[in-house]
């Protein structure tokens, strides 16, 4: 609705407020996730995430959201599909050059970046949108990917430190280790994770 | 299969031509720039026609005067001969354009395969646009298309340049040699944040900028001191958009008509109160032209008024512009002379 969208834009702050406690348990709960398979989640959290940042964003689900990115105006609603607006036709009155009626979506998005505390990510250039990925809940999305990103990290460390102590790698291997382990080797952490995922994460992305 | 003939061999677009060094192209736009001279382009109107002497037609009057030739995408979404189609018959003889693409009408496995096909034929230059709603345009029922926006296809450009990638990821044998471009509209809301995107669109990947029309002087220095402020006049070259107003009736429709087009009430009192309006735009633009060169990190002007070719060819030649530049040209030239003989 149009009236609630243009709140959220004059509440961004409390919505990113409220998004920035969400989304680490997101994340926190990736471990869960997984052992509940993310597949059979998709359906029942893309449906909770349509109705409520429906109802609060007329949100289109692009299931790559950007709210946080863009004032929590949602970039979809712009008739263009601008991911980095707003575009040169916007006009006088501050309104949109293709709907008369409506204020232009991104003069509300970079109003409400002027109100947030990450308002600055307003700068980012971002990408086209994936459109295969239409539909699909972007709340499971952040949730995988921030964890793969941790579990990348932690492997990037490891790999430093068998680069820093070589001899030692060469040596005592056990000392400066690189392979995977498995998850019962690490009996007191990611107690839920399991090998096969980080091993799907692994494979070639990009169609060759 | 059977041996090259010897014209096949032959580079036409001069590919083979290595790029001068901290150059992204070999184009002339961005020689002129670099060189720190004051660069001029000019806007060629595409016709709706098959015939290419309507092109060279129009093109003409702009070669004498203008570093590159702008060739429209479908501009106002009306359709006519497609930019490419214009490009490729300038490069046949030797004239530099200016490739736009608009985000509108094509998605992304359309544009990144126009860009090689546009770098084949000795594209050079090319400017990223998002494009207007195809409301306002002649096929207002046409799918509207914005698969890119004017930044990420910056950003794409860049990356089939820099990284020799398509987005995809799969690799580019011969990367295209493009010196990369985009528009901004200093002069329409919100005019705070029009410099933030503007580095936005550095941060993209935009080398030069050629901006909308600009009748508000007051306002696009506002601009330029933000621009300067940020420092962006040191990372992109700007090139201020300017044309002449026909008549104040004109000037009026176009300020309703047209997406992103302010013009100030005090120029139009000032051609409703000329005795010829279209001689007294003309004035207005070169008065214009003059002032914004004396604006600090400008780089130059870039020329438009819809299918006016001769007027816009005219309004450079008179504004001065090119003055130092043929007094150095010609003293080259004896130069050259002297030493050889
Ligand atoms: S005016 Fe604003 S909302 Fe309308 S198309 Fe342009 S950027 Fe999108």
């Amino acid at each position: 609705m149009y009236a609630v969208r243009r709140y959220a834009v004059r509440h961004a702050r409390f919505f990113e407020r409220l998004y920035n406690s969400f989304e680490p348990v997101m994340v926190f709960l990736d471990p869960i996730f997984r052992s509940m398979g993310y597949n059979r989640l998709e359906r029942p959290v893309a449906a909770v995430e349509r109705a409520v940042k429906g109802l609060l964003f007329d949100c289109q689900m692009c299931g790559q959201c950007v709210l946080s990115s863009t004032g929590m105006s949602c970039p979809m609603n712009c008739p263009k599909n601008l991911r980095n607006g707003p575009c040169g036709g916007v006009r006088q009155n501050g309104h949109c050059e293709v709907k008369p009626l409506m204020k232009c979506v991104w003069i509300d998005a970079w109003e409400g970046a002027a109100r947030m505390k990450g308002g600055d990510k307003i700068q980012t250039v971002q990408p086209p949108v994936d459109r295969s990925l239409e539909g699909s809940s972007s709340w499971l999305r952040v949730a995988r990917e921030m964890a793969e990103q941790k579990r990348a990290t932690r492997e990037a460390e490891r790999h430093a430190l068998a680069e820093a102590f070589s001899e030692a790698r060469a040596e005592e291997p056990a000392a400066v280790p690189l392979a995977r382990e498995p998850d019962a080797a690490r009996p007191h952490r990611e107690a839920n994770e399991s090998t096969t995922v980080i091993e799907t994460a692994e494979a070639p992305q990009g169609k060759v | 299969m059977a041996d090259l003939r010897p014209e096949d061999k032959l580079d036409p677009a001069g590919l083979t031509v290595p790029v001068p060094p901290g150059h992204r192209s070999n184009s002339r736009l961005e020689r002129v720039l670099r060189s720190g001279r004051f660069a001029v382009t000019a806007e060629l109107n595409p016709p709706d026609s098959a015939n290419p002497e309507d092109v060279y037609e129009a093109a003409r009057p702009l070669s004498e005067v203008a570093d590159a030739i702008n060739a429209t995408d479908a501009s106002g979404a009306n359709c006519h001969m497609s930019s490419l189609g214009i490009c490729s018959l300038l490069a046949r003889v030797g004239y530099g354009s200016v490739f736009q693409i608009s985000c509108r009408d094509r998605n992304r496995i359309a544009i990144q395969g126009d860009v090689l096909g546009a770098a084949v034929i000795g594209v050079s230059n090319i400017l990223c646009l998002t494009g207007d709603g195809v409301g306002v345009g002649d096929q207002p029922g046409a799918k509207p298309v914005f698969d890119f926006d004017a930044i990420s296809l910056l950003r794409t450009l860049r990356t089939m340049r820099d990284d020799g990638m398509f987005l995809s990821g799969r690799k580019i044998t011969s990367p295209p040699k493009i010196f990369l471009g985009a528009a901004e509209n200093p002069c329409i809301p919100p005019f705070e944040t029009r410099a933030d995107r503007l580095a936005k669109k550095v941060e993209a990947g935009a080398e030069f900028i050629q901006t909308n029309y600009i009748y508000d002087v007051d306002l696009f220095k506002r601009f330029m001191d933000r621009v300067r402020d940020m420092g962006l006049h040191e990372r992109v070259f700007i090139l201020a958009g300017v044309g002449p107003l026909a008549s104040a009736r004109a000037a009026k429709w176009m300020r309703t008509n047209v997406p992103g087009i302010h013009v100030p009430d005090a120029i139009i009192e000032r051609l409703e109160g000329a005795e010829k309006q279209g001689l007294e735009g003309k004035k207005i633009c070169i008065e214009l032209i003059q002032k914004i060169r004396e604006i600090a990190g400008v780089s130059g002007v870039h020329v438009m008024a819809y299918r006016r070719e001769e007027l816009v060819s005219e309004i450079i030649s008179e504004s001065g512009v090119l003055e130092g530049r043929h007094a150095s040209d010609r003293r080259r030239r004896r130069a050259a002379r002297a030493t050889s003989g």
